[in-house]
């Protein structure tokens, strides 16, 4: 027989004996590029964008429809930066940084092209849960007004609130038709295509197929979409419902990282708590298991706390 | 390559990462008797039936030695028992694969050449290898492909169970086995013994314990008379339910600390309520990956209930131990003394880290991404891996005339076990507990669907209702275990064990299916 135990018999290894230190094959990363943001050169490494050349410079550059756990889709041009030799502005969360570009952030022209972008958005929806988009809109001094009021002289995108289940909430005269969740739903995480732009011009929208309650499309209700959500058109239903009470207190919530309950792949997950209770989970984009994503009993199932609906674990 | 795992369903996020690997090229492979959402993905899903697993291993097996496709080298150097296993493969032809598990001998080739092949390939299962008699044999079957490929111990390459609880692999990590003290430290084993007796000042018995089956079997026989369970729910979770039940009923004791009031605190005689550990108590779990992640309080517990560890330090007190206040953080620097896999581990590196994987054997040690890179040291370091020359053994409840219908168990994405934790939240894309059978089946039998139907095993009967599911062949049926309110399953299972690691077959029972109000024999 084999001169490794049985596994019947005692082991007098403890447990194996150690071996060598595994390690990553290396890539090989091509060589670093130097470009100049708002006047200063930056270095960053291969395969940086202009996104991340102006972190680095520490210029903060507005973003909505970028997340960089999602493929850029340059649909909100509010990133938009003055490029040397460009004859257009382009997109800093998508364009590659390469050696020897002159990029301008804060020009006139980027922040006129930034100005109007935030208008049209805000002046068609609505930006009451869309904090970024707020501070955004007073940087670069937006006033949505100018092209009409709202309450009916403006085109907007108002309807009514869609809700069919007990765990999301959609309110499309949120959404800015950033396709984070569409992106969320899709390739870049949950694969479950659920969702996607339908219509053309101002009716585009985000719909299920036939525009069928969610019940009775394919969501698995994985959350995936309301985590990347950045206007609140997308919602937990008990954010929702605690907002309609009037009890929705952000100044009054901690947030507390921790692992899932459920099977063990073990996501981090991020409770939010406000008056000694969970109101919502979340995970952290940077989490190499999750990049900020969860499972519906990872997103939902955490109600058995605190004793459960009914009072009836690990089991 | 997926074997008996439904991992889009029951580990969504670890299939997030398998998703990235089809966008980016790879191959998927799944073995199992259902069309899964998983299988759904697969360029090849190998639908065998329940059971003969180790018949298709070994096929695959035998077909890479005889086209040449086996890693010599590391055959040579790293492995031992290689003519054992060339000998156990030998009559497991295509052809007989073909014929006893039902798998196109076409298809066996081409999963034995893809893996063979391939640069780098991983081999992840679940409870559909593990829930059988054999479970042991069907893990070796498979860890017998690897060694004999390569296909482990490196970058990219390797056999992985994906674990189905949060701290499942924890628990084995912390010494909660029969055979084991922390750090997988064998308890026979007199030299580790004695170190935690001298740290902790008390003497350990010498001999291992029983698992959970050999428990049922020592109340069977009289020598276990006293039952402490915590954060389990044995009366809903074991197979053969009628049998568990009665045993528990005759236990002298029962206690059961739990955070919701189970089925099994029903029959108890005491009751700790206790805090949910992972949103109401300070500690770790370990992952699926070997990943000691913390675990943090986010609310305060309801009135009443407490921290597991103070119950356990007040007991401890009540038979006249002092241990002092009980302290996560104190508690783990004392395991991480014991334990040398842990010993790198502490919480401020764990904190900065967000989690390190074992071994990680003192504090300037990264932990380690992967296991068995000392098979490709050269020379060797510590013992060869053995192959395993396990042979194929068919499930215990055998199909017949009157048992006709193969059922076998698994989990539904929303929810989770037992159901005590998930049926607190209200899932959209429940339906409650069915009997899924194949439409075809549905048809045979004359059923509509969600009519209710009586479900009989040579243990037990209960009445459901049946859905239709084309991810099922005829013969073949499905259900979970996660509404015991409506419909008990365990009532059906078989408790055939698997004597080694003592793990039920709740994956092959043998079922009849009867229209209510039909005779209740004659098919």
């Amino acid at each position: 027989m084999s001169d490794y135990p049985t596994p019947d018999a005692p082991s007098l290894t403890i447990p194996v004996p150690r071996g060598p230190l595994p390690s990553t094959p290396d890539r090989g990363a091509g060589p670093p590029v130097t470009l100049e943001v708002d006047g200063e050169a930056v270095t960053v490494p291969a395969g940086s964008t202009l996104l991340d050349a102006c972190s680095k410079r520490g210029v903060d550059t507005p973003t909505l429809c970028y997340l960089e756990t999602l493929s850029p889709v340059n649909v909100c041009r509010v990133c938009v930066v003055e490029l040397e030799g460009s004859r257009t502005l382009v997109p800093a969360c998508s364009r590659p940084a390469a050696e020897g570009m002159v990029v301008s952030t804060d020009s006139e022209r980027v922040r006129l092209s930034r100005r109007m972008v935030l208008e049209f958005l805000s002046s068609s929806n609505d930006v009451e849960t869309a904090p970024e988009l707020q501070e955004y809109m007073e940087r670069y001094g937006a006033d949505p007004e100018r092209y009409g009021s709202r309450n009916g002289q403006a085109a907007t995108q108002a309807q009514p609130t869609k809700i069919d289940n007990e765990l999301y909430v959609r309110d499309y005269s949120k959404c800015i038709l950033c396709y984070k969740c569409v992106e969320a739903c899709g390739v870049d995480a949950q694969n479950t295509f659920a969702i996607a732009v339908a219509g053309r011009g101002f009716e585009s929208h985000i719909a299920t197929e036939f525009d069928v309650p969610l019940p009775d499309s394919a969501c698995v209700y994985c959350g995936n979409c309301i985590g990347v959500c950045p206007t609140g058109a997308l919602m937990f239903k008990s954010e929702h419902d605690l907002r309609n009470a009037g009890e929705w207190d952000e100044s009054q919530q901690e947030t507390t990282d921790t692992i899932c309950p459920y099977c063990g792949v073990g996501c981090t997950l991020t409770l939010h708590t406000q008056d000694n209770r969970i109101v919502k989970a979340t995970s952290p984009l940077d989490q190499e298991v999750t990049s900020g994503n969860l499972c519906i009993k990872g997103r939902f199932g955490w109600q058995f706390v605190g004793g459960g609906k009914s009072g009836s674990s690990g089991s | 390559m997926l074997w008996g795992s439904n991992a889009r369903e029951t580990h969504p996020i670890y299939f997030h990462h398998v998703l990235k690997g089809i966008h980016n090229g790879a191959a998927l492979y799944v073995v199992d008797p259902r069309r899964t959402s998983s299988a759904q993905w697969a360029d090849r899903w190998l639908g065998l039936d329940v059971g003969t697993d180790i018949v298709l291993a070994h096929a695959a097996g035998r077909e890479i030695l005889s086209a040449g496709l086996h890693d010599r080298e590391f055959i040579e150097r790293a492995t031992s028992e290689f003519d054992a296993y060339r000998k156990a493969v030998e009559p497991y032809t295509l052809e007989r694969a073909e014929r006893e598990s039902g798998v196109p001998g076409e298809a066996i080739r081409d999963l034995a050449h893809a893996y063979a092949k391939a640069p780098t390939a991983q081999l992840c299962w679940t409870l559909g290898i593990t829930e059988h008699h054999n479970a042991v044999d069907n893990v070796r079957a498979l860890i017998n492909l690897a060694l004999l490929t390569g296909h482990v111990g490196r970058y990219g390459s390797g056999l992985c169970p994906l674990r189905g609880q949060n701290n499942v692999q924890g628990g084995g990590d912390m010494g909660a086995l029969p055979d084991r003290l922390t750090g997988f430290q064998h308890v026979e084993n007199p030299a580790l013994r004695s170190k935690f007796e001298a740290a902790w000042n008390c003497r350990i018995p010498p001999k291992k314990g029983w698992h959970l089956s050999g428990m049922f079997d020592a109340m069977e026989r009289g020598d276990l008379t006293t039952l402490y369970v915590l954060g389990e729910n044995p009366v809903v979770s074991e197979a053969d339910k009628d049998r568990a039940l009665r045993l528990m009923n005759g236990l002298d004791f029962l206690v059961v600390q739990d955070i919701l009031f189970t089925q099994t605190a029903e029959i108890a005689d005491v009751v700790l309520p206790a805090q949910a550990g992972w949103a109401e108590s300070e500690g770790t779990v370990t992952s699926s990956e070997r990943k000691v992640q913390r675990v943090r309080r986010a609310v305060q517990p309801p009135p009443g209930c407490r921290d597991d560890m103070q119950i356990i330090f007040d007991l401890a007190n009540h038979m006249g131990h002092e241990w002092g206040e009980p302290d996560s953080e104190t508690m783990w620097n004392e395991l991480r003394t014991l334990s040398p896999m842990h010993a790198g581990m502490s919480y401020e590196r764990l904190e900065k880290l967000g989690g390190i994987r074992w071994p990680c054997y003192d504090e300037s040690h990264p932990g380690e991404l992967f296991l068995h890179g000392r098979l490709w040291a050269d020379p060797l370091i510590g013992p060869r891996a053995p192959f395993a020359p396990v042979e194929h053994c068919p499930p215990v409840d055998v199909l017949d005339d009157e048992f006709p219908i193969r059922l076998t168990t698994g989990r539904r994405l929303d929810s989770y076990n037992t159901g005590v934790q998930s049926s607190q939240y209200a899932s959209p894309m429940r339906w409650g507990e069915t009997l899924d059978l194949s439409p075809e089946d549905g048809q045979m039998h004359g059923l509509a669907e969600f009519e209710r139907v009586r479900v009989s095993s040579r243990r037990g009967a209960v009445e459901a209702r049946v859905r239709f599911d084309p991810g099922l062949r005829p013969g073949l049926a499905f259900m979970t275990t996660h509404f015991p309110d409506e419909v008990d399953t365990n009532r059906l299972t078989i408790d055939a064990v698997d004597p080694k690691s003592g793990t039920a077959e709740f994956k092959a029972t043998a079922i009849r299916v009867d229209k209510i109000g039909a005779a209740a024999t004659g098919s």
